[in-house]
């Protein structure tokens, strides 16, 4: 079972109190982009087996988005942060690399070789 | 002609069970949904003026039976009064909000209350919400909200053995029936 901790009202939500919203730090591509940024934006996600930046949803609870960097593989929770952020912050990233340390940000919504 | 509000009834016409605790839906209530920057003077005064208690921190429920504050989100409180002060108090909210960036609705016809007594409703709740109940996570006074069942809700605990439960109008019956269940005599855990 999935708790993330909420960070706009402070609760430990269980996973069926909260609704998913997809991988988190997207960059958007919207009219007027190329047909190649268009499409990876819909489509391509790197999906590795391992740490996922996510957004979040608080729907049965205070409503609210936020952020979570989570391990797939484990469902090792890393944190919870803000959702008016355009990249992780730093004391994400250090925990992540506390327990990850081949661990790097790749700040894109493309998949990474 | 007779003059005042219509005859206002509850969805379920005050329904009520008893068994391992006692659920009663609950009177018409008024309920005001106020959002906006809960840390402005204008909405501070605007809440508390109307519900008549001080601004709760998060999470808390400031007020007692016939008013309160609920703390709902970082930029959300419902307050609860009388049902037939609402129309004034809303006009009165606008007034006082006038030029700031909030949001002011009258949700009392959208909404049900119920209320649970009994020492067993942690208990009755804890089998329907995916929430701590226990005493240290949910302290009297504290507004949790999540999902009853299927449906979101709202509530909190008076005192050990007094709760309020808000929902939406339209699932009042399928609610009621949950805790009918829940509370089967017989059905006790004894977890807590
Ligand atoms: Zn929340």
């Amino acid at each position: 079972m999935l708790t993330l901790h909420c960070p706009c009202c402070g609760i430990q939500a269980d996973e069926t109190e909260l609704a998913p919203g997809g991988q988190a730090h997207l960059t958007r591509h919207g009219p007027g982009s190329s047909d190649e940024d268009f499409h990876d934006y819909l489509f391509t996600r790197a999906n590795p087996r391992g740490v996922h930046f996510e957004r979040w949803r608080h729907a049965a609870g205070c409503g609210k988005w936020f952020h979570a960097a989570r391990d797939t593989q484990t469902l090792e929770v890393f944190g919870t942060y803000a959702a008016q952020t355009l990249a992780p912050p730093q004391h994400i990233r250090d925990a992540i690399t506390e327990r990850r340390p081949d661990w790097t940000w790749h700040a894109s919504g493309r998949a990474t070789e | 002609m007779s003059e005042g509000l219509a005859h206002v009834v509850s969805p379920l016409n005050g329904a009520r069970f008893d068994g391992l605790i006692s659920v009663r839906e609950m009177a018409p209530q008024g309920m005001i949904t106020l959002r906006g920057d809960l840390a402005a003077p204008a909405i501070k005064n605007a809440a508390t003026g109307v519900g008549g208690h001080d601004m709760p921190g998060q999470r808390q429920a400031s007020g007692d039976a016939d008013r309160a504050i609920l703390w709902m989100s970082p930029d959300e409180l419902l307050l609860l009064l009388p049902y037939a002060e609402v129309p004034g108090a809303v006009a009165s909210i606008g007034k006082l909000l006038e030029g700031s960036h909030a949001l002011v609705a009258d949700v009392s016809d959208a909404r049900t209350g119920f209320e649970l007594r009994g020492e067993g409703l942690r208990e009755v709740l804890a089998k329907l919400a995916p929430a701590d109940l226990s005493p240290g996570a949910l302290p009297v006074g504290e507004v949790r909200r999540t999902r009853l069942g299927q449906v979101p809700a709202a509530f909190w605990l008076k005192s050990e053995a007094s709760a309020q439960v808000i929902c939406f109008r339209s699932v009042a019956r399928y609610v009621f029936d949950q805790f009918r269940r829940a509370a089967q005599p017989g059905s006790t855990v004894g977890f807590f």
